[in-house]
């Protein structure tokens, strides 16, 4: 789960890191009352679920509360568009204020889970800034990296030895390896996946502090952190992704094809949808369904199908294992109980209780067209989007 | 014939009175695995399917000799389970509970690295050897005794993998999911290490997924140490780049997480590609026929 750079940094400060003064803007009467609070420069920062905002010029720098104003005006209520975005961009309905800082030097720090070493690692490298993943490929050197070993924590000397490494001068080498101990315990105590903060800078004073974050956490282990998932902003997210999730469907990403896919495990709704797109098709969506112990979230799976005005055919792929096809396949009856659903629907069952699950759909008075593969299924459930007999 | 689990396996099942614990238990004991105790606290003493409940993985293990444990125990639990039974010296363990912590399987890591003990999941759907033991999810009717190992990312796609080579005719020595978790208990690398000793195994079916560097630690392991052939899939050549985790991702992975870089790497070290997944089981039978491999 993502959360804006505003609540980033609220953790952050809590958890004893410096960021600059600052405060969050709805509108641009309020960007103006911060920014006189602050007094002299401020910096108007769009505060989006997305980076590339410097980069798309959704940062600008005011003199003046009355500047702030006017920028902030220009920037609350657009939808902004960066590379890490859809065309059609997201809204930005909120800018962090915050007194502008005199910036000596651009240093990084993160902190992820590291796949190989199975341990968490910290990477901090003088060449911070927008161009950080170019440093990484170009000259990984630049890129100073240590691993935590999780029985003993974070150590000192591990602080001690990223801050000598990125050149610090003897004043700052204490602040730093301290403000690196404190965003472990942050990454640590809140189950981050992800602690960045790009840029870390030395301001022309020598204090060293968090000019931007980019917080992200473990969706596995929200259900310890409920002030966490609060924070959680739905307006950033695509809405049937949105909708989807409410419905309690939670492996569903949206995709720009007309083809709902209803799959069960990730591998094989990848799959499906290789075939899909080999077929000469696209999927609407990814959605594994996963472990089904109801008909529930079957049900739901249709409710946002029927949702998607793009969806013009829908493919049902359950191949049984720990989900039982005997209650896709009544989630399935029940769906078309519930709702009135037209579009064409191709089924293809196998695995753990089938026989049962296609005596359940044949039953039923439902139409559905049945595949005897994974590959058939596609290739009907292409020919049925277009509008093809079958 | 087998890695890992055969007729000799004691299996214990941890979370034996839950929904899903249940109900797949019962499916092993159907399928011929010697189930020989479930764990619950709180149970101990009672029975379900027919099995001696413990309240403790020691008591269990104490009274049955049990030597692979099954976990079906919740998200918030699971590492606590993997543990215990780490604890109480069961050499496999085998944990199917899906959206476990990252940060407890870094602890749980961290634990099983001085112990004897083998973790196979999280997230997983567990393992079978046809025909003589099932630990784990999978139908049982849609696998064949046989030859060809099968280690996986993916749950269901292994099933769909597994039925096109028993419709060919093409039998498993031992079926493995290795799970879709970042942090895997066994990886590639440790399953076909296993299969590369196991003389019974003549060639290995290889099934990866976008994400993380797993198929390229295979590719590595397939090019210097393996003598069997290698049939790889990876799924996800069309799906959507993963959703980025700010720079530091990038900065650890580059762009080793496209299946393109996968199927490349696999390909350089000498392994078959299955173009679709469809043909993996066609592709698996031409590889079989080249390497003059009866099965």
């Amino acid at each position: 789960m993502k959360i804006h750079e505003y609540q980033a940094k609220a953790l952050l400060s809590e958890f004893g890191i410096p960021v600059p003064k600052g405060a969050i803007a709805s509108t641009p009467a309020e960007a103006e009352t911060i920014a006189a609070q602050l007094g002299g420069k401020v910096a108007i920062k769009a505060q989006v679920y997305a980076g590339g905002r410097g980069k798309a010029g959704s940062i600008k720098v005011a003199n003046t509360p009355e500047e702030a104003e006017k920028l902030a005006g220009q920037i609350i209520g657009t939808r902004l568009v960066t590379h890490q975005t859809g065309p059609e961009g997201i809204p930005v309905s909120k800018v962090l204020v915050e007194k502008a800082v005199r910036v000596q030097r651009e240093l990084y720090l993160s902190i992820i889970v590291d796949n190989a070493s199975r341990m968490p690692v910290m990477m901090a490298s003088e060449a911070g800034g927008m161009d950080i993943e170019e440093v990484a490929r170009t000259s990984p050197e630049k890129i100073l990296k240590v691993y935590v070993d999780p029985s003993a924590g974070f150590q000192a000397f591990q602080g001690r030895k990223l801050a000598y490494g990125m050149n610090l001068s003897p004043a700052q080498i204490r602040p730093a390896a301290s403000l690196m101990a404190n965003l472990y315990k942050l990454f640590q105590a809140k189950d981050c996946s992800l602690a960045e903060i790009n840029p870390l800078v030395v301001t022309s004073d020598g204090e060293i502090m968090a000019l931007d974050a980019k917080l992200n956490f473990d969706d596995n282990a929200l259900f310890r952190h409920s002030d966490i998932e609060l924070l959680h902003d739905v307006e950033q997210e695509d809405p049937l992704e949105v909708k989807a999730n409410d419905l309690g469907v939670k492996n569903y990403i949206k995709m720009d094809g007309n083809i709902g896919c209803m799959v069960n495990g990730a591998g094989l709704a990848m799959a499906v949808m290789d075939l899909i797109t080999q077929a000469g098709g696209i999927p609407a969506n990814f959605l594994d369904i996963g472990t089904v112990n109801n008909t529930d979230r079957v049900v739901a799976a249709f409710k946002v199908f029927t949702t998607d005005p793009s969806v013009k055919a829908i493919l049902v792929n359950i191949f049984g294992g720990i989900a039982r096809v005997d209650v896709i396949a009544r989630g399935i009856v029940e769906a078309h109980q519930q709702m009135d659903i037209r579009l064409p629907l191709v089924v293809r069952l196998a695995g753990t209780n089938v026989d049962e699950g296609k005596s359940i759909l044949s039953q039923s008075k439902i139409k559905f067209i049945e595949a005897t593969n994974f590959y058939d299924a596609a290739r009907k459930a292409v020919a049925a989007a277009k509008g093809d007999k079958i | 014939m087998s890695i890992l689990i055969d007729k000799k396996t004691r299996l214990l099942v941890q979370g034996i009175t839950g929904g899903e614990g249940s109900f797949h238990t019962q499916r092993c004991i159907e399928y011929g695995t010697k189930v020989v105790a479930g764990v619950t606290p709180g149970k101990g003493g009672s029975e379900a399917l027919g099995v001696p409940v413990f309240n403790t993985v020691a008591a269990a293990v104490e009274k049955t000799g049990a030597n692979a444990s099954l976990i079906f125990v919740p998200a918030a639990f699971a590492a606590d389970a993997i543990l215990e039974a780490a604890d109480a010296g069961i050499p496999l363990v085998v944990c199917i509970t899906e959206g476990i912590p990252i940060l407890d399987m870094v602890m749980v890591h961290n634990y099983l690295k001085d112990k004897s003990t083998r973790l196979i999941g999280p997230n997983c759907p567990g393992l079978i050897s046809p025909g003589k033991c099932k630990a784990g999810l999978m139908a049982g009717e849609i696998h064949l005794p046989g030859n060809v190992g099968v280690v996986s990312r993916s749950g269901t796609l292994t099933y769909e993998t597994v039925a096109q080579l028993t419709g060919l005719g093409i039998g498993q020595s031992t079926c493995v999911g290795i799970g879709g978790d970042p942090l895997p208990g066994s990886t590639f690398v440790d399953i076909l290490e296993l299969f590369q000793k196991d003389k019974d195994t003549k060639a290995v079916v290889l099934i990866g997924e976008i994400g993380g560097t797993a198929e390229q630690d295979a590719a590595r392991f397939v090019k210097g140490k393996m003598t069997k052939p290698v049939v790889a899939f990876v799924a996800g050549a069309t799906a959507p780049p993963g959703r980025r985790m700010g720079h530091a991702g990038a900065i650890i992975s580059g762009n080793s997480g496209r299946a393109q870089d996968k199927i490349a790497a696999l390909a350089a070290a000498g392994a078959t590609i299955a173009k679709s997944p469809a043909e993996i089981g066609l592709t698996t039978q031409k590889v079989l026929q080249k390497w003059n491999v009866t099965h």
